[in-house]
Order: structure tokens, then sequence, then C-alpha cells
């Protein structure tokens, strides 16, 4: 009995793990691109929600076929924002940087408390629904599909990022953006680029939670903050980091929901990241 | 050999180490403290009185922010804990044992500025972002562990009855908020006068250094992580100072009130929009947003909230993009630089 | 004359790259001794160990009989080691006369002896019609004399100066050698990197040679000019240039 409360709680862990990672994937790119702080980052995971939803509730289109639609759209608002607000911060003090991303999140957050009420809304009846049972384990349909989307779209990123010149170009920007600039990499098209992917990423992960988890204007603050943690254990810019940082914590909140309380699972995610930092405060894969 | 001639020394020396400020700045300021002073005496609302203790009181805390970030570099996003220490160290020894708030307002600055060290010193080893995103997950534990520490009431907070004889032992006002205006105004000017001390003070000057350049800061001999935490304990029993003031203005507190992220995010956005690392600008920044705030309130009822929060999000922006010094800093350099010509 | 410092089998590696290796020469009180070497020969990084900036791999560094090795920055400058930096870091969002207190306030805690102390500073670097202006409003030249006023108002016993005379226009660079000379009269012993050869050889006592990392000559100017070492790597290229 208690083997299967372990095996239940490691694979949901591992698959809430995986969403974390694609979350903080987007941040821990746009970071090792440009050295900026998302801190929009939950808010733009609440709009790809809301906009799952409203595909829904409009147009009767379910999460996983409006998905391309929401992904698209998000990338296209990354990019605006690189060019709208971005750009124009890269070379400010810091705390510019910080205070600029702080307020877009709150703009866009009370701007979605003002035109859609902090009501929770869901979608119901969604193509995938209902668990499944293997030898006395359930899963969850959503979930399931959730988990290996946003696993799919890691190895589709990490793919492009690897194996593709485009990919090159972008790390190569990131490690050193006036090399790149002086090779003929148009960095300020790369930075817009990372933002669209850095949003994309978040836009698969909003949709396919948009299909279990109820979607309010405040829904992205909790997954922004265990992002941060993903990426300062994985360290800022990594792309693996993030994933494993991910699954850690899906596993380290899930295990620590089952076994000491559910009410302290965030807690007990927070206390990794403190004892992380203290030994390795560059995160463990760090590269900074 | 390259030295100047003495005589132009001695005509340096002469000179005040703090240039006077111009005299049009002097008046203005005796004018500004002059119109506080007899303020709710000529608006006699309630509401306006309101406002005033708002202001007076986002002013502390933005100048607490103010403190860490905008003197020592180091961007806090957790300042809320210390607002809520203070709200409930107080709190908590008046309802349990009877202590008055004016013990509470110490005991819960002291403990602020203990648990500042405490965390300052493990992470203000961490550069720039590390650090925001370390207290900003620091705050958000604090909450966490508030809501459910059953022993301080957990989610459900700390209520204090509501006592009448003696106003002053239990720093409670109910006929009137005249009291908390000049609590807040009187509190308000000790932080806004110690930040003023701080400045000139040779840990002030050293703070400034160290933001600056911490590598050329450590040449002159400068303990940079030493100095941080120093700022880091001031600033929180700043806070500390601003959540008892809370505490007491409504009387009862919980964690989502008192340890809120919103606390941070709107102490850090006041110093900001106003200047930070300047003395004025988080009272400029207090004074623009919390009329906004509470007016927006009344005018558009219960969505007023996001209103609010939907026009400082866009304001930030902006600051952030066009004047990333905050709007003060335009005209005190200018005051600055006309008052050492004066000379 | 005694000795000040003594540096001993210093070394350190970047990653391959070796930046000082095996380091070992003496600097007598009251004097002015000059580093010299090509780019990349190791002197900034010379300078990092002794100050504490950076930690050597191996070696010691001795100070007035007192080891100090290893020891935070903070901890050496408060034991009389001051230094200017080749890529100059004043503090942008001070005026030069703050700047130039912060390193009095090193040596006092009270604001008007630190005033006092910083305008004799900036008076010695004949800078005083500055004082109130923001050091981002400075000339390179300008910076450079304050980053010396700010490092001599700290009262060092050493003063580690990197490239005084680099990036500046040649009119200012006799005023900035009379400077040297100055800081010695009062009482500073100077250890200076410079890029000017001419410069160099007119204010040292001795020369600490090096290239790609190693001490390749320590000796009188003179002595150092002759040597066939130094003539190759340095001296040989700045003549036919």
């Amino acid at each position: 009995m208690s083997t299967d409360l372990l095996i239940q709680a490691i694979v949901s862990g591992l698959l809430m793990g995986l969403i974390y990672a694609l979350v903080a994937v987007g941040l821990s790119l746009i970071f090792g691109l440009m050295e900026i702080v998302n801190f929009a980052h939950g808010e733009f995971l609440m709009l790809s929600m809301f906009f799952s939803f409203w595909f829904w509730a409009l147009l009767g289109l379910d999460p996983l076929v409006s998905l391309p639609l929401v992904v698209a759209a998000l990338a296209v608002i990354g990019v605006a924002v690189h060019y709208g607000i971005i750009r124009h911060i890269l070379h400010a003090p810091m705390l510019a940087q910080i205070c600029a991303t702080f307020g877009l999140a709150l703009a866009i957050r009370s701007g979605a408390q003002l035109f859609w009420t902090p009501d929770f809304r869901s979608i119901t009846n969604p193509l995938s629904e209902g668990r499944i049972e293997i030898s006395g384990i359930f899963i969850g349909q959503p979930q399931l599909i959730a988990g290996l989307v946003c696993l799919a779209a890691f190895i589709v990123l990490w793919l492009f990022v690897s194996r593709t010149e485009t990919g090159l170009a972008l790390q190569a920007t990131a490690q050193d953006r006036d090399a790149a600039a002086i090779v003929g990499i148009p960095t300020d098209r790369m930075f817009a680029l990372g933002w669209a992917i850095g949003l994309g990423c978040v836009a698969v992960a909003g949709a396919m939670l948009s299909s279990f988890l109820f979607v309010f204007p405040d829904v992205g603050v909790n997954f922004a903050l265990l992002a941060f943690v993903a990426v300062a254990l994985g360290g800022f810019g990594s792309i693996m980091g993030s994933l494993y940082a991910g699954i850690a914590i899906g596993l380290v909140e899930s295990l620590g929901g089952v076994f000491i309380s559910p009410s302290y699972k965030s807690l007990i995610v927070f206390s990794l990241y403190f004892a992380v930092v203290l030994f390795r405060p560059k995160g463990i894969l760090g590269r900074y | 050999m390259a030295r100047a001639p003495d005589a132009a020394l001695e005509q340096a020396r002469a000179d005040p180490v703090w240039p006077a400020a111009p005299r049009a700045f002097k008046i203005m300021g005796l004018a500004l403290v002059a119109a506080l002073a007899v303020f709710p005496f000529v608006f006699t609302g309630t509401f306006s009185h309101h406002v005033m203790i708002m202001i007076f009181l986002h002013a502390i805390m933005a100048q607490s922010w103010n403190v860490i970030a905008g003197m020592s570099g180091q961007i806090s996003l957790g300042q809320a804990l210390f607002f809520g220490l203070g709200a409930y160290a107080s709190a908590f020894l008046y309802v349990k044992w009877g202590i008055t708030p004016w013990l509470g307002l110490l005991v819960g600055m002291a403990i602020s500025a203990l648990v500042a060290a405490a965390i300052g010193i493990p992470t203000l080893r961490l550069r720039g972002h590390y650090f925001a995103i370390a207290t900003l997950i620091i705050g958000i534990s604090f909450q966490i562990v508030f809501q459910r520490w059953e022993w301080i009431g957990a989610a459900s907070g700390i209520f204090m009855p509501i006592e009448r004889e003696t106003p002053w032992f239990s720093l409670q006002f109910h006929a009137t908020k005249l009291p908390y205006y000049y609590l807040s105004f009187g509190l308000c000017a000790i932080a806004f006068f110690t930040v003023w001390l701080l400045q000139r003070s040779r840990l002030g000057m050293r703070l400034l250094a160290v933001r600056d350049e911490p590598e050329a800061a450590q040449s002159l001999g400068i303990d940079i992580a030493w100095h941080k935490v120093i700022a880091f304990m001031i600033s929180g029993a700043m806070m500390a100072a601003a959540g008892t003031f809370f505490a007491q203005y409504v009387l009862v507190i919980d964690p989502d009130r008192v340890f809120s992220f919103e606390i941070s995010v709107l102490a850090l956005l006041m110093a900001v929009l106003g200047g930070a690392g300047t003395l004025w600008g988080p009272a400029l920044g207090a004074a623009i947003l919390i009329p906004l705030s509470e007016y927006s309130r009344i005018w558009f009822g219960g969505t007023g909230g996001a209103v609010d929060l939907l026009i400082y999000g866009v304001l930030i922006l902006l600051i952030c993009i066009y004047q990333p010094r905050g709007l003060l800093v335009l005209v005190t350099e200018r005051l600055r630089r006309r008052g050492q010509r004066n000379e | 004359m005694s000795e000040l410092l003594r540096v001993e089998g210093l070394s350190k590696r970047f990653g391959g790259v070796t930046a000082n290796e095996d380091i070992s020469f003496d600097v007598r009180k009251g004097e002015i001794l000059g580093v010299i070497g090509p780019n990349g020969a190791g002197k900034s990084t010379l300078f990092d160990l002794i100050t504490g900036f950076q930690q050597a791999d191996s070696g010691t560094v001795i100070l007035d009989g007192r080891d100090i090795t290893g020891l935070r920055p903070d901890r050496i400058a408060r034991m009389g080691v001051g230094r200017t930096f080749q890529k100059l870091k004043p503090f942008p969002d001070l005026t030069l006369l703050e700047n130039v207190m912060v390193g009095a306030l090193s040596r006092t805690a009270n604001m008007h002896e630190a005033r006092d102390l910083a305008l004799e500073a900036i008076s010695f670097v004949d800078l005083l019609d500055k004082r109130y202006a923001f050091a981002r409003e400075l000339s390179t030249g300008q910076r450079k004399r304050l980053e010396m006023a700010r490092a001599v108002a700290s009262g060092p016993r050493l003063l580690l100066m990197d490239e005084v005379t680099g990036g500046v226009d040649q009119k200012t660079i006799p005023g900035l050698i009379d400077l040297v000379f100055a800081l010695r009269e009062s009482g500073i012993t100077v250890l200076t990197i410079e890029h000017n050869m001419q410069v160099m050889m007119q204010v040292s006592d001795r020369i600490l040679a090096l290239q790609s990392g190693k001490r390749i000559a320590f000796a009188k100017p003179d002595e150092v000019r002759k040597d066939p070492l130094v003539v190759d790597a340095y001296l040989g290229t700045v003549d036919a240039a």
C-alpha cells in the first residue's frame, strides 16, 4: 500500500515537474540571453491559460486544439515585449530592469482582474479527462498528457537550440553578445527570438494546465515562484538545469505533500532552495 | 609640483562640510512641515486624514526599501516580512501579556533587525538578481509560516480587543484619527531624519561607495558584506516600525494582510517612482501613488484595487524606460549644484 | 633601506593560462618600484594578488613582516595598502569631494576631519576647482587623479598604481609624473605599473620586468635597460616603433 502511495507520488510529481521545467526554462533562456529576470513570467502563464479558456468558451476549441494558436499568440507578445520594453532597458541599471518587468507583471495581472474579474473559471469536459489506472496507480489523463506535451516541447526546444543554426546563434549571443554581434549575428533579433521562445514555452505549459486547473488572474504567481526556485537551483541560463530542477521540485513537492503535509509543500520546496543556495549560490549547474 | 596654491585650499576648507540647501528650498520645506501640521484642521474629513496617514505610512515603507536597495544597491523583494514582524510583535505582546505597543514597537524593530542580520549574512553575498529572488522567496516563506502557526493565530491572525480607557497606553484611538495622523507624521519624520543623518555619516557614504563600485570600496578598506548587513538591519527595523503602526491603526492583522508580497512591491514601486537612492524620492512616490489608489478605490468601487495597480504598473514601466533614476532626481541634482555654486 | 613588501614565489593560473609564475621581489620603504611588461605579462594580476582581489595558487605576500596572503582586500587595505585600478572605478554618483572623503573616512570617523583630509588630497592632485563635480562628469585624466587622491586620502603606506599615464593625453603626463614623486616625498612607498617606458625609466628606483607571467629582470633602470631579455621582450619593439 505504501509503495503504491510512493509510486503514485513519484508519478504525479514527475508529471508536474515537467510542467514546472517548461515554465522555468523560458525564464532561464531569457536570463541567459540578456541577463534580465522576467518577473512577469507568471503573468504570461496566466495569460496563456486565459487564452486557452477563451478559445474553449467562445469558439469551443479544446486547449489541445488551440495549443498552436496560444503558443503563436504568446510568441507574438514576447516579440512585442522585447521591442516595446526590454530593448530600451537592456543597458539600464539592474534596478530599472527588475522594476520594468515587475511593472509589466502588475499591469498584466491587474488588467486581467479588471477585464476578466478575479473569478475562478474552468474548462469543463476537456478532451483529456478522467484518469487511467495502471496496476493500482492512478494517473490523471490531463496531467499525463500535459506532462508528455511539455516533455515533447522541451525536446523540441533542446533540439532547436543545440542542432539548428539559429539555435547555435542564440547560444553564441547568450555567451557573449558583443562577440556575437561582431561575427554578424543580429543580436537584437536573437533577443526577440529568445522572448518569443521563452513565452512560447510558458504558453505550452499554460495551455496544458488550463485543462485541469482553475483559471484566474493570480494563478501564475505560485508557478512563477517555483520557476524562480527552479532556475536558481538549476542555474540561470542553463536549459538542462531547468529540466532537472523542475522535475526535482515536482518530486519534492509531491513527496513532501504526501509524507509530510500538503499545506507545507511549497515551504519544503523553498527549504530545498535555501539549502542549495547556501552552498552553491549560483545553482547546481550555474554557469555564471 | 602640481600642488595648488595654499590660498585655494584654505578657501575650500572654509566651506561648510555639507553645503546648505538654497534658501527657497528651506522656505518650501518649512512651509510644507507647517502645512502638514495644520492639515487635519483645514481638511477635517476623516477620509482625507486617512489618505494622509497612508501616505506617511507608505513613505516610511518606501524609505525602508530605499536604505537597502537605493543606498546599498541590494534589491530586496521581501520587505513585507519585516512589516509583518513589526505588526505581529507589538500586537502579540499586547494581546498576550498586555504590554504597551510602544514597547512592542521597539521589540518589533529589534526582532526585525536581528532577522535581517540572520537573512543578510548568508544572502547578501549574492549579488543582484540572486539576492532579489532569495528575499522574494524568504518573504513568502514567512507568510506561509505565519499562516500555519497556531500559537499566533495562524491564518485568522490577531484581533486586538477594543480598549477606550487608556488610549496612549494601548495606542488605539476610536473617536478620531488625529492621534494616528500625528503619530504617523512623527514616525515618518523620524525615519526621514534617520536617513538624512545616515547620508551624512561615514556609514552612509560608505554604503553609497559599496553600491557604486564595490571593488573600489574594498580597496579603501571597506568591509562590503558588513556594511550591507548593517543597511539591511536598519531597513528591517524601519519597516517593522511601519508594521507596528499599521497594526495599531487597523487593530486586526493576519498573515495575508501584513506579510503580503504586495507590501514589498508597494515599498519598491514608490521609492523607484520618486527616485531610489534619494532622500525625498520615497516620500514623493508615496504622495503620488497613495492618493491615486485611495481615490480610485472610491471612484471605481470594488474593482478599484485593480485599477490603481494597473496604473502603478504602467507608471513604473514608463519610469523605468524613460527616467530610471526616478522623478525627483532631476530636481534635486539641479538644486544641489546650484546650492554648491552659491557658496 | 628596510623592506616594506616581500613577494615570494607568487603563481596564478586561469584555466590553462598562467598569469603569474613564481614571481619574487621586494619593495623597500620609500622607493618607487616600477613594474613593466608587454600586454598580458601579468602585471595587473600581480596587483590583484598582492591586494587580495585574486587568490594566489601558491606563494606568499609579506607586508612589513606580516603574512597577508589570502586576506580579504578590505583587510589588506586597512593594513595600509592602497591601490588604483587600470579600469577606473570612481563612484560615479558621488562628487569628487565625496569620492575622496570615502577614502579619508578610512582614517577618521569625523566628517569634518575627513573633509579636510580629502581637500588636502584633492589639492595634492590639483583638482580643487572640480571638487563639487560628479565623478561621472570628469575626464579620464581627472578620474585618474581622483583615484589617486582617493587612495592617498585613505593614508596608505604602500600605494599600488595601475597605469598612471595610460589613456591620458601627452600634455598631462609630466604633471602625473610630478605627482608620483610628490607621493614619495610625502612618505608613501609606490609600486606602479606603466606602459610608457620613458616615464618608467624616469621615475623608478628599481624596475621589475615581467613577460608571460614570469619575472625576467629585477634591477635598477639602467641595468634593466641593458638586460638582453628585456630588450628582446619589450624595449626592442618600443625602440623600433
